[in-house]
């Protein structure tokens, strides 16, 4: 490196900073902290824990971004480095950009100097033998050393990291005053014995105004709530349990009766009990959900098939992450979608929504259950990992704009007036048949659900003509989900020869790429929001000369569904695939479309 | 509401029904197979303790036995589910509306092999509900195999020799914490209907083990899931009669007869004393008792263990009354003011 780092001009609000730590040491604390304090300056920020299976003592990362433009994606590039853990620290300051800040615990081994890049040593022990924590707190005290020192070097206010303390500890004074106190002692170490000479800085914007952080499982969780779940069964699993923890934390809060629960929430056996019991509750008329990840939903397949034959409504939360099999827990990717669009043996095919924002996480949690209902049948959210455990920033949530759709339900009024049923007759010829619900004390009410075949009726039928009759109403049925799902968001003039659709939460990734790419190539995009596709979907694909389907899957699943679902135009579609379990940059997708298109 | 259809052969009950009101579609299963008896036995439990159908719910798994709910409560919604998975169905379902009377009907297959996981769940959470087992020995609708509670060295025609030793659903259901556990024998059907009444009227899981035969693949004499070998080898621990609430205790037993144990509705069971004296509420004589008829080759019947102390699902999860499948959209939704107050939480 020819330049010398001290003299390179200040770059204000535009980083990424990696804090290393090992598992278990409580350093959570410390970055939430860190990323709170930011956003209250009014910078935008992302936060993405890279954390590994384990309880504790292997390494993990904590990646705060802080982007005056507003981006949030990952960022392939890190500026500033917290090292905390010896066994990660060689490889770590090896990956830190020219001109980046290195702070590091003073007691780590120092691998060989770069000298290009600036050292800040921290005498983390040194620091915590002065503040003297109770024992079984020194870890998490130490890790406020950090806090201290990057704040007084980057400029990050400290009231700022008080408040985001006192947050995170519900207002209670005393452990806020325990880490404030290492955290105003390292800020003044660094303040006598660190010269600044790295260029990375923070100022105070106005850019977060009115704005929440949050993680999409939280997101989907609330939005679940405004939809009106009141029965969820869920399985432990990463990254999907903190789905059911946000459920279990607001429900309580927003739906007791008399301090009795309005709701249900049941930790099941396994997933197979998890679905089990959610179609049970949606048999009987609750608005019912399961939230897991891909390996549940590889055991949910056998009652999926039933709840779809049965015409069940329920929803199924699907926090996707690296597989086959039990893949990387810990690592995100969208390798779900061609799996759950068909999950069951037999014929079938199911709804899928995809959020691409903690926003639309709030959104679709509740608009699933009016589409559940309305169609009754399964209906499947898949969110991934990196959307689901990360904290996004965003709008405030709009409170739903629309009346809850219980769909077609008679009652035993309603039943009395018509004076005849049948479960399974097609009476208004848009394939959704009208349910009952047990306890409906007229005598006509009652059906037996099973998932033999079966006549109008619903008694046991082996008859051809029955079961064709049948399957042909359920695929118009739920091909007919195409007219209620949200429908795809565009960009671009609509006139480029090249085109991009993409889903979930490459969103913030595309955003950003999208940025970079209007200087150079035309782009058109499309971000899909649900399955089945629109018209528009494939009217997109008709008006670009090529199409890149982008995802995080080796597969390039959604390129292989659009192709079987939009035949016409198969030879258009060109898979993008990035599937090694980090959430995508922008500079990939633009290097990626650039080769590709521009070539 | 629902009119009773009229009958010669029986009167309207208390909610005004005949028994026929009660029955369900034709069996479709073999003439004789205990299963049959069963249902009867389902079908005049509801009519005699006057349920009105709307609040039954009756849900099975896979097998000749989950089939039989078609065949009886017609007026009752069902659910015919998965292999082995009734179990979370109905769970879910009664959390949902714990206004429901639930009974469930398996078989050996579909509890003790392929179900055991979630069975044992659903005791060990209590979810109340009368779990009927048509225990025969044997899977009948994939034509003879053994299942998990064929006897020991028996031999069947396809299946060859059995070496395995069956498990024992009642201890099962004991070691699960099941508080309603008995066994009886679809040639009892006194005792099978007594025993479903005072299930119906448990709030908790009742597991009833009913040896129920197989007419076409396991009635040989030596089957303990035989016919005959039930009739020559019954020996219940009690003779069962179930009095309603609203009715006094009017049969004169002499005293020291009798004991009786009382149900959640108010109702009882009433246990008339036979050979020996036996405690229901005694959980290690239970675990005994099981163990003995194993080891002399008896078929004990009878309400094996019993103990109303345990808190069903419901409560346990602190649930309002009302079936939260009946809560009003208003109910659903929480207002827009505590989404904001909510969302303060975030920034």
């Amino acid at each position: 490196m020819t330049e010398s780092p001290t003299h390179t001009k200040q770059v204000v609000n535009d980083f990424s900073m990696v804090v290393a730590t090992a598992n278990g040491s409580g350093s959570l604390t410390s970055n939430l902290a860190l990323i709170r304090a930011l956003f209250r300056m009014g910078i935008p920020v992302s936060g993405k824990n890279l954390f590994p299976s384990n309880i504790q003592g292997l390494p993990t990362w904590y990646t705060i971004r802080a982007s005056s433009d507003g981006h949030t994606a990952r960022r392939d590039s890190v500026e500033i480095l917290v090292a905390m853990n010896a066994s990660t620290f060689a490889e770590d300051h090896a990956g830190l950009s020219a001109g980046g800040a290195c702070f590091y615990a003073d007691n780590l081994p120092k691998p060989r100097a770069r000298d290009d890049i600036i050292y800040y040593p921290m005498p983390i022990r040194d620091l915590v033998k002065e503040v003297n924590p109770p024992r079984n707190l020194k870890d998490y005290v130490a890790n406020m050393g950090y806090v201290g020192i990057v704040s007084e070097m980057l400029g990050i206010d400290l009231e700022a990291i008080r408040g985001a303390l006192l947050t995170h500890f519900h207002g209670r004074e005393k452990p806020v005053e325990l880490n404030m106190g290492m955290i105003t002692l390292a800020a003044e170490w660094a303040r006598d014995n660190l010269e600044k000479q790295d260029p990375y800085r923070v100022q105070a914007e106005n850019k977060t105004e009115g704005k929440i952080l949050i993680q999409g499982n939280t997101a989907g969780a609330l939005g679940a709530i405004y939809g009106g779940v009141s029965f969820a069964s869920w399985y432990p699993i990463t990254p999907a349990s903190s789905f059911a923890d946000a459920l279990r934390e607001y429900l309580p809060q927003l739906r007791k009766d008399n301090g009795k629960n309005a709701f249900a929430v049941i930790q099941t056996e396994d997933e197979l009990a998890a679905v089990g019991m959610a179609i049970g509750a949606g048999w009987v008329g609750a608005r019912s959900m399961t939230s897991t990840s891909g390996p549940g939903i590889s055991l949910m397949a056998e009652y999926v098939g039933l709840a779809f034959i049965v015409e069940i409504p329920l929803v199924i939360w699907d926090v996707q992450r690296m597989g086959p099999s039990t893949g990387l827990p810990t690592r995100t990717s969208q390798g779900d979608v061609m799996f759950v669009r068909y999950l069951g043996h037999g014929d079938t095919k199911n709804v899928i929504l995809l959020p691409g924002s903690v926003a639309e996480c709030f959104e679709f949690g509740w608009r699933a259950f009016d589409i559940a209902e309305r169609l009754q049948t399964p209906v499947f959210v898949l969110s991934d990992l990196d959307l689901g455990m990360n904290l996004w920033m965003s709008d405030p949530f709009d409170y739903p704009d629309e009346p809850m759709d219980r769909g077609k339900v008679l009652t035993a009024e309603q039943l009395e007036e018509i004076g005849e049923y049948a479960r399974y007759r097609d009476v208004d010829g848009d394939g959704i048949t009208y349910r009952t619900l047990p306890g409906n004390e007229h005598p006509l009410a009652p059906w037996f659900a099973r998932g033999t075949g079966h006549d109008d009726q619903a008694f046991y039928s082996e008859r051809p003509d029955d079961w064709e009759r049948n399957m042909e109403r359920l695929m118009r049925k739920v091909d007919s989900a195409r007219e209620l799902v949200p429908a795809p968001i565009q960009h671009g003039s609509g006139k480029a020869r090249v085109g991009l659709i993409y889903y979930g939460s490459t969103e913030s990734a595309v955003q950003e790429a999208r940025a970079r790419l209007s200087e150079g190539l035309e782009i058109d995009t499309l971000r899909l929001r649900a399955v089945p596709f629109s018209a528009e979907v494939k009217q997109f694909i008709d008006d670009h000369e090529v199409v890149y389907v982008l995802e995080m899957n080796t597969d390039g699943q959604m390129h292989k569904l659009l192709q079987l679902e939009v035949p016409e135009q198969a030879t258009r579609l060109r898979s993008l695939t990035q599937n090694n379990g980090l959430p995508l940059t922008a500079r990939w997708i633009e290097q990626s479309v650039a080769d590709q298109a521009g070539g | 509401m629902a009119t009773a259809v009229k009958t010669r052969k029986t009167k309207a009950n208390k909610v005004g029904l005949a028994k026929a009101n009660y029955k369900g579609r034709p069996s479709t299963l073999c003439a004789g197979c205990g299963h049959n008896s069963i249902s009867s036995q389902i079908v005049n439990a509801a009519y005699e303790l006057s349920l009105s159908p709307h609040q039954i719910i009756k849900l099975s798994g896979i097998g000749c036995s989950s089939k039989s709910p078609a065949y009886f409560l017609g007026r009752s919604h069902g659910f015919n589910s998965l292999h082995g998975r009734m179990p979370s169905l109905a769970t879910g379902a009664l959390v949902a509306n714990r206004s429901l009377k639930a009974i469930g009907v398996s078989g050996d297959g579909d509890t003790a092999s392929i179900g055991m996981g979630q069975f044992v769940h659903l005791v060990r959470r209590n979810v109340p509900m009368v779990y009927i087992i048509e225990n025969n020995g044997v899977y009948g609708l994939t034509k003879g195999q053994f299942s998990a509670t064929s006897d020991h060295e028996q031999t069947l025609k396809y299946a060859g020799t059995n070496p395995f030793m069956p498990i024992d659903l009642c201890m099962e259901a004991l070691i699960a914490n099941s508080g309603f556990v008995a066994r009886s024998f679809a040639g009892d059907p006194k005792q099978v209907r007594e025993l479903i009444k005072a299930a119906l009227s448990f709030e908790g899981t009742a597991v009833l083990d009913i040896i129920s035969p197989c007419v076409t693949f396991n009635d040989r004499d030596e089957s303990t899931k035989s016919y005959s070998w039930g009739r020559e080898h019954e020996d219940p621990l009690h003779d069962v009669t179930y009095v309603p609430r609203y009715e006094e205790i009017e049969v004169d037993y002499e005293a020291g007869e009798t004991t009786e144990v009382r149900l959640h509705d108010g109702s009882a069971l009433v246990l008339k004393k036979l050979d020996e004296e036996y405690d229901p509420t005694d959980r290690s004589a239970a675990i005994q008792i099981l163990e003995q008829a194993r080891a002399n080759q008896v078929l004990a019947t009878g309400l094996i263990y019993f103990n109303a102390d345990l808190a069903s699902l419901q409560d346990s999860e602190q649930m309002i009354e009302r079936p939260l499948s009946e809560l009003t959209v208003d109910e659903l939704r929480p207002s827009q003011e505590s989404l904001q107050e909510v969302l303060e939480g975030f920034k």
